[in-house]
């Protein structure tokens, strides 16, 4: 019961926000923030015993939603060890970045209204997350991409934030389009939506190759669109127009997750469809390795680590390609963490500032000394320097890639990490070091933001530890199990420590950092060196590899002017012209004669109904 | 010897001349006199079923529109009378508010 209490209590608070304490700002914070602290208590004993239990019977509770004949539909938890750690990484950063937002948005005039949506984000995710179908996980879907609508067009006002939110919301329904036709290609063959029934007939070996790889594809349409994979990234970066407490929970560690949750949920379905695993394989290396390149030529501070965390959804989707669903999802968590804490101490930096490029900032350090040092401890996280936790979660990964034996999508893995030291490097170097840019006096941001930065970076530093491989049982481990509780056997092999990947990728980031700190710790900087050495990569890079120019150009505009003007012509001719304004006449016409009739003369009404008597009377003579 | 004929004779009389009195008469108080024939003749013929099928359920029905009736004229003439007071008119085609 607990369990519901949990989806439904962020839900009441949301729809409470907004009809009731809209305008006490006050309360609807606290009320917000208790929401999700409440939340985070109720997940808390399900994750302390989960170490005692990694081979835990999935609980399942469920009730029937819809149901007509020949389809049922249920609304169901399903509580296993992977979505417990999900549900501990959503309730436990969602905590701390409400607290922090309650310091961040302060004196902002929509205060009460970004709570509201704050909970019916959280309600949504959790959602996601406690899906035992996939009906259900598809509706929770849909939900955070509304609340992500309407976070990231929170400023709507400003024009860039309104555009932006419609990108990121329309973009999402290419990739959602994919995956409700995925659901219905599975139930098809299936029969149920029901995740374990789904896995069983699999299992059964029910369902023909060419479905599943077909299913799996169309599934993972859903996760390119939520992840923002390439090539339907495009959104992610645009989406930094919201307010950063909102990247940092939606745009980073959690909603941009939920895809890589998905398609571990699903892994069954992706061990039975090998070839499709290598499609999602490359394309979450691909997308790793551009967005980190990509990265290296942005001045905006939420820019680079929005781009830094494309990268990182590109892992995890990698490791998922290649059969580390365990990986993935030990990335996803400290992911979650690092990233959160780089957006809330960017946050801070921004607060502080007021402006977003790091080209103003510089020497940063002595004035805020929290923030750079929680910030700090973040992008070595963020890096994988030992022995931080992204250490621990990207080395997982790596080795899950060695072994599957793609050396190519290995090389990768290493160059994506490589270039990530560069970028993150040059960002810490020119906001917090470097020469002094910016105006005004910036100052340490109060203890409401503070505190939740310094929570996360312990978090970031150590959380890595959960993975650390003499550790019995380990994090891989219960996601395991998390398979072979659900009669999953022998989909994932074993990931060890491999000394050979360890040492590579260590020398990868060693070596980009000193790279990156070489070149941007010298004096006299103004802007990026890199724009005057190599002037045309420069300008591929940053205009992102011209992909939304290309799709400006090709799709968008000939959407603007070709069917966007004939849906118009239709609309404005015969929809409103023809068929509304066109009844709308005939009845008034038909109103005007009828009119007529009124006469207000008693008798003449008489005289009808009289001459109706007696028509009447002819007929049943007539009859009789 | 009275039949039932006669009586139906006699009341579709009535009934005829009250609606001819309904839809031609001019002043309202005559229309109002017209429908009380139309009810009495629909009274004549409910009293002649009673009488005819031995049942006195046609005759409970005559009393109780005797009472419905009385309280209906007393009403509608309260009405005319109020009417005239405003309009100066007891004309039914002057009394036309009602119309588009």
């Amino acid at each position: 019961m607990d369990i519901w209490a949990l989806l439904v209590i962020p839900l009441i608070v949301s729809v409470f926000i907004a009809l009731v304490t809209r305008k006490n700002e006050e309360l609807s914070s606290y009320l917000s923030i208790g929401a999700v602290v409440i939340g985070f208590l109720i997940v808390l004993p399900y994750l302390l015993k989960l170490p005692g239990d990694p081979h835990m019977h999935p609980i399942e509770q469920a009730f029937t939603w819809i149901s007509i004949k020949g389809l049922k539909i249920e609304m169901g938890t399903l509580i296993d060890p992977l979505s417990i750690i999900m549900l501990f990484v959503v309730t436990f950063v969602g905590s701390l970045i409400h607290i922090y937002s309650k310091g961040y948005m302060h004196g902002d005039p929509g205060y009460s209204r970004f709570f509201a949506c704050l909970s019916l984000f959280i309600f949504s995710m959790l959602g996601i997350v406690l899906s035992n179908n996939l009906i259900m996980i598809f509706v929770f879907w849909e939900l955070v991409g509304l609340a992500s609508y309407l976070l990231i067009g929170y400023y709507f006002e400003k024009p860039s934030a309104a555009d932006a939110a419609k990108k990121a919301f329309l973009v999402n329904r290419i990739g959602d389009f994919g995956f409700i036709l995925g659901i219905f290609v599975i139930y098809y063959a299936t029969g149920t939506f029901n995740f374990i029934e789904v896995e069983h007939h699999i299992a059964a070996g029910h369902v023909s190759s060419g479905t599943l790889t077909l299913a799996a594809l169309l599934i993972f349409c859903g996760a390119v669109g939520k992840s923002a994979q390439f090539p339907l990234h495009v959104w992610l970066p645009d989406a930094m127009e919201g307010p950063t407490p909102v990247s940092a929970l939606i745009h980073a560690a959690t909603m941009v997750a939920a895809g890589v949750y998905m398609l571990a949920r699903t892994s069954f379905l992706y061990a039975a469809a090998p070839d499709a695993m290598v499609i999602v394989a490359y394309i979450g290396g691909f997308t790793a390795l551009m967005a980190a390149l990509i990265a290296l030529a942005q001045s905006d501070i939420k820019r680079i680590i929005a781009f830094s965390t494309l990268s990182s959804l590109g892992y995890m989707v990698l490791a998922i390609g290649v059969g580390g669903t365990g990986a993935g999802m030990f990335y996803l968590m400290t992911h979650a963490f690092f990233k959160a804490l780089l957006f809330l101490g960017a946050g801070s930096v921004i607060h502080a500032c007021h402006t977003n490029e790091i080209w103003e900032m510089g020497q940063l350090y002595p004035k805020m000394k929290t923030t750079a040092v929680t910030f700090f401890l973040g992008s070595l996280a963020m890096m994988g320097v030992f022995p931080f936790s992204g250490f621990w979660s990207k080395d997982e990964i790596l080795s899950a890639t060695f072994q599957s034996g793609n050396y190519f999508l290995f090389a990768m893995g290493i160059l994506t990490a490589f270039i990530t030291a560069v970028f993150i490097s040059k960002l810490v170097v020119v906001t917090f070091f470097g020469d002094k840019k910016y105006h005004g006096h910036p100052h340490e941001s109060p203890k409401v933001m503070t505190i939740p930065l310094i929570i996360l970076s312990v978090f970031a530093v150590v959380a890595g530890f959960a993975g650390f491989p003499g550790l019995e049982p380990n994090f891989g481990t219960f996601v395991h199990t998390a398979g072979a509780a659900l009669g999953e056997h022998g989909a994932h092999a074993e990931h060890h420590f491999n000394f050979m990947v360890a040492s590579l990728s260590t020398i990868a980031v060693l070596g980009g950092i000193l790279l990156g700190w070489s070149i941007y710790s010298r004096k006299g900087m103004k802007s990026d060196v890199m724009a005057e050495r190599l002037p045309f990569t420069y300008k591929f890079l940053e205009n992102r590899f011209y992909i939304d120019h290309i799709y400006d150009t090709y799709f968008v505009a000939w959407i603007y002017n070709g069917l966007a003007k004939i849906l118009n012509y239709i609309e404005v001719n015969i929809i409103i012209i023809f068929i509304i304004n066109g009844s709308a006449y005939t009845v008034r016409q038909i109103g005007k004669g009828l009119r007529l009739t009124t006469t207000g003369q008693l008798q003449n009404y008489a005289f009808v109904m009289v001459g109706g008597v007696l028509v009447l009377m002819i007929i049943f003579a007539a009859i009789l | 010897m009275l039949t039932i004929f006669h009586y139906l004779i006699l009341s579709f009389l009535l009934f005829s001349i009250g609606v001819a009195g309904v839809l031609l008469r001019r002043n309202i108080i005559i229309v109002l006199m017209s429908l009380e024939l139309i009810f009495n003749s629909v009274n004549i013929s409910l009293a002649a079923f009673s009488y005819y099928l031995q049942s006195l359920n046609g005759t409970v029905f005559v009393i109780f529109n005797i009472t419905v009736a009385a309280a209906e004229v007393a009403i509608g003439l309260a009405i005319l009378v109020s009417v005239y007071r405003v309009r100066k008119t007891v004309n039914v085609e002057d009394l036309d508010e009602m119309r588009y």
